[in-house]
């Protein structure tokens, strides 16, 4: 049998690897719960369906379709997460989140240290998010450096499969609350079957691909625009190391630093505004530890300082693509 | 004083020509789209379309909109124009928002079409703060506010009405009841079996009316529309009505009681109107006929415009994040 014939391994989407990760969480532990808008199958199992099939495999008990009314879902969660249950709370886009930013930075962030010690938050809050589909202002932004920047919150974003079941596994076990971001456009991206029961730790970058001129940093969509941006690199002469950041808060600067200074040039790529993202944070803390060893000043890619356009070409304009990295990175490598 | 809000022959032929440009929108939205000739998420209003023309036929232009993401239909009752709607919704330059906002966006403060939002349950704070200004002004102007079922049990909606009652706002809440909320039905995610009961809570005036018939709502918003005007506070209407499509444009609607659609569509308020001004002789069948050859053609002409206008610079991504003389 020649190679192309060959059994191809077998393949999930994004979003079947988010599903599964759910419902082997729920198998396992009957104190992991799922609510938010519309999450049960009477519903479709989620407005993409990535809730699909849970409540009709673990009953509606523990798959609840919840009104529109974003607060009382995280404050449903919170609640019962103080009384001994792990809800996993869909909040269906990341923008109405805001919505709901009492109970998430006022509460589920702070109540462990407020307490001192004696009670914490161990929820989830799936939430998806993401440019390209002509949505335009309220309805794909990306927010993860307000949760970022809210001590008592971790914030995580997987870019593919085994990622997303993972961090997911560990997001649920994790005592304390994980804002969980799925991008809209690549829950249709396949990938390697996950390995059943497997989980990915928070805090853990994974170098995607060695390097030895530039380090770029990623999570989520643009991890994988990064990828897609290697052979026009590589064309240049250009060979970078591809980090994907997986976790945003708390992040891991040891993998970072430890690339940069092998390295010596970096460049943090995020769909966020540039301004008073994530990148800054990264790159404040890099360009302190490597200091007089960089050979270039570290560089963030994101989006320009405004909201969301609806217009085709502007929104195209918007995000960083591959392109985009590609020119960045060579131009910082020349 | 009791008044009569029956409206006259031309007050109903107002509303079936509003109606009217309403449906034929809704149909060559869908038709477009369908076509690939436009992306856009699309909230689909078909059905609803009686709620905001009766409501509009009593509003000036000088009077107040705060819309949603399924509010073309409202936009276009109130006056916005065909040629700034379309080239928006195509993400032209010469569209209402010269193609920044889109379809969910729509903003033409010219015809008192202050802000369209994607966000469930916030065009009425914002409609609420706009009664306040007009309040203040003194003018008399009149503030609406409109959103659907599901945004009745976002608590954006509970305080918004506890303010404006308290304050007594010249501000309509006016739910358009399509007993769906995405995929959930009224009844799974609402505790009370009349939204208008809520109005009671904060000692407003609240009321249920059939949104398909032109009488009841016509009477139901100028009741309220007057109230408003002379200080008397704001007024909830709850109006009953169905979504004929799924929530947007591509949901197949599997959750949708299937009986329950096709009873709807079956009773399609628009054309019932038509028969019923024709049968009452208010309107000849020439008359109202010419009327929608006349609304085709305008809609044909806005698509022709809208798809010939350029799209914006990109230059436009970063203007309008500030005024002049303060950008980033
Ligand atoms: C705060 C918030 N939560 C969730 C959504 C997603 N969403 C958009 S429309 C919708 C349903 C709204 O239903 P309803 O208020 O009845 O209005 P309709 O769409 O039926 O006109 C939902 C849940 C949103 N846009 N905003
Ligand atoms: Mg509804």
């Amino acid at each position: 049998m020649s190679d192309a014939v060959k059994e191809k391994e077998p393949q999930i989407t994004i979003l079947q690897a988010i599903n599964a990760a759910l419902a082997d969480a729920m198998e396992e532990d009957e104190k992991v719960v799922v609510l938010g808008e519309d999450v049960a199958d009477p519903e479709e199992g989620g407005v993409v369906g990535v809730t699909k099939g849970l409540s009709t495999r673990f009953g509606e008990k523990r798959v609840r379709s919840t009104p529109i009314s974003e607060q009382a879902i995280i404050g449903a969660a919170i609640g019962a997460s103080l009384v001994g249950y792990k809800p996993v709370a869909e909040i269906m886009l990341m923008n109405f989140t805001t919505v709901a930013m009492d109970m998430i930075v006022n509460h589920a962030a702070k109540l462990r240290f407020m307490s001192g010690g004696q009670t914490n938050v161990p929820i989830v809050i799936r939430t998806m998010t993401g440019t390209g589909f002509g949505s335009g202002g309220q309805h794909c932004d990306y927010l993860e450096a307000w949760f970022a920047h809210t001590a008592g919150m971790k914030v995580v974003a997987p870019s593919n499969t085994a990622d997303a079941y993972g961090l997911m596994r560990a997001a649920i076990k994790d005592p304390d609350p994980v804002l969980y971001i799925e991008n809209l456009p690549s829950y249709w991206a396949p990938g390697p079957v996950p390995e059943p029961g497997s989980t990915v730790p928070l805090g853990k970058a994974r170098i995607t691909k060695d390097g030895s001129d530039i380090s770029i940093i990623s999570y989520s969509r643009t991890l994988n625009e990064a990828l897609g941006a290697v052979e026009a690199m590589n064309s240049q002469g250009v060979s970078a190391e591809i980090i994907d950041l997986r976790t945003v808060s708390p992040w891991d600067k040891e993998t970072v630093i430890k690339s940069v200074a092998k390295t010596g040039r970096c460049l943090i790529v995020h769909e966020a505004v540039t301004q008073f993202g994530v990148g800054a944070e990264i790159a404040a803390t890099v360009s302190k530890e490597l200091f007089g060893s960089l050979k270039k000043p570290v560089e963030r890619l994101g989006a320009p300082y405004a909201p969301v356009p609806f217009s085709k070409p502007l929104e195209s304009a918007f995000a960083p693509d591959a392109k985009r990295i590609a020119e960045a990175a060579i131009s910082l490598c020349k | 004083m009791t008044t009569n809000y029956t409206p006259d022959a031309k007050t109903q032929l107002d509303m079936y020509r509003r109606a009217a440009l309403l449906k034929a929108n809704d149909e060559k939205s869908r038709k477009v789209i369908k076509s690939g000739r436009l992306i856009m998420p699309y909230y689909s209003y078909r059905g609803q379309e009686i709620i905001p023309s009766a409501l509009c036929s009593n509003l000036n232009d000088d009077d107040y909109l705060v819309t949603i993401y399924r509010g073309i239909h409202d936009m276009l009752a109130k006056g916005m124009p065909l040629k700034d709607l379309w080239a928006e919704i195509a993400g032209r330059v010469d569209g209402t928002c010269k193609g920044k906002g889109g379809p969910m966006h729509l903003t033409y403060p010219k015809k008192g079409i202050m802000v369209t939002t994607g966000i469930v349950g916030s065009s009425m704070p914002v409609a609420t703060g706009i009664a306040w200004g007009a309040q203040m002004d003194g003018g008399g102007r009149v503030s609406v506010a409109t959103f659907g079922d599901g945004a009745s049990n976002i608590g954006a909606f509970h305080e918004s009405l506890n303010l404006a009652s308290i304050w007594k706002l010249p501000v309509i809440f006016l739910c358009q009841n399509n007993l769906y909320a995405e995929h959930t039905t009224y009844e799974k995610g609402t505790a009370v079996d009349r939204i208008a009961d809520r109005a009671a809570a904060y000692r407003m005036p609240g009321v249920r009316v059939n949104g398909n018939d032109p009488i009841e709502m016509y009477a139901a918003a100028r009741e309220a529309v007057e109230r408003a005007r002379a200080g008397e506070g704001p007024t909830l209407i709850e109006a009953m009505t169905f979504r004929f499509h799924g929530h947007v444009f591509g949901d197949a609607d599997a959750y949708m009681d299937k009986e329950q659609k096709k009873a709807a569509m079956e009773n399609d308020p628009v054309p019932q109107l038509r028969k019923r001004l024709i049968n009452d002789g208010l309107a000849t069948e020439e008359q109202l006929s010419h009327i929608e050859k006349e609304i085709e053609d305008d809609i044909e002409a806005a698509v022709a415009f809208a798809l010939n206008s350029p799209f914006p610079e990109v230059s436009e991504l970063t203007t309008d994040v500030y005024g002049e003389g303060a950008r980033a």
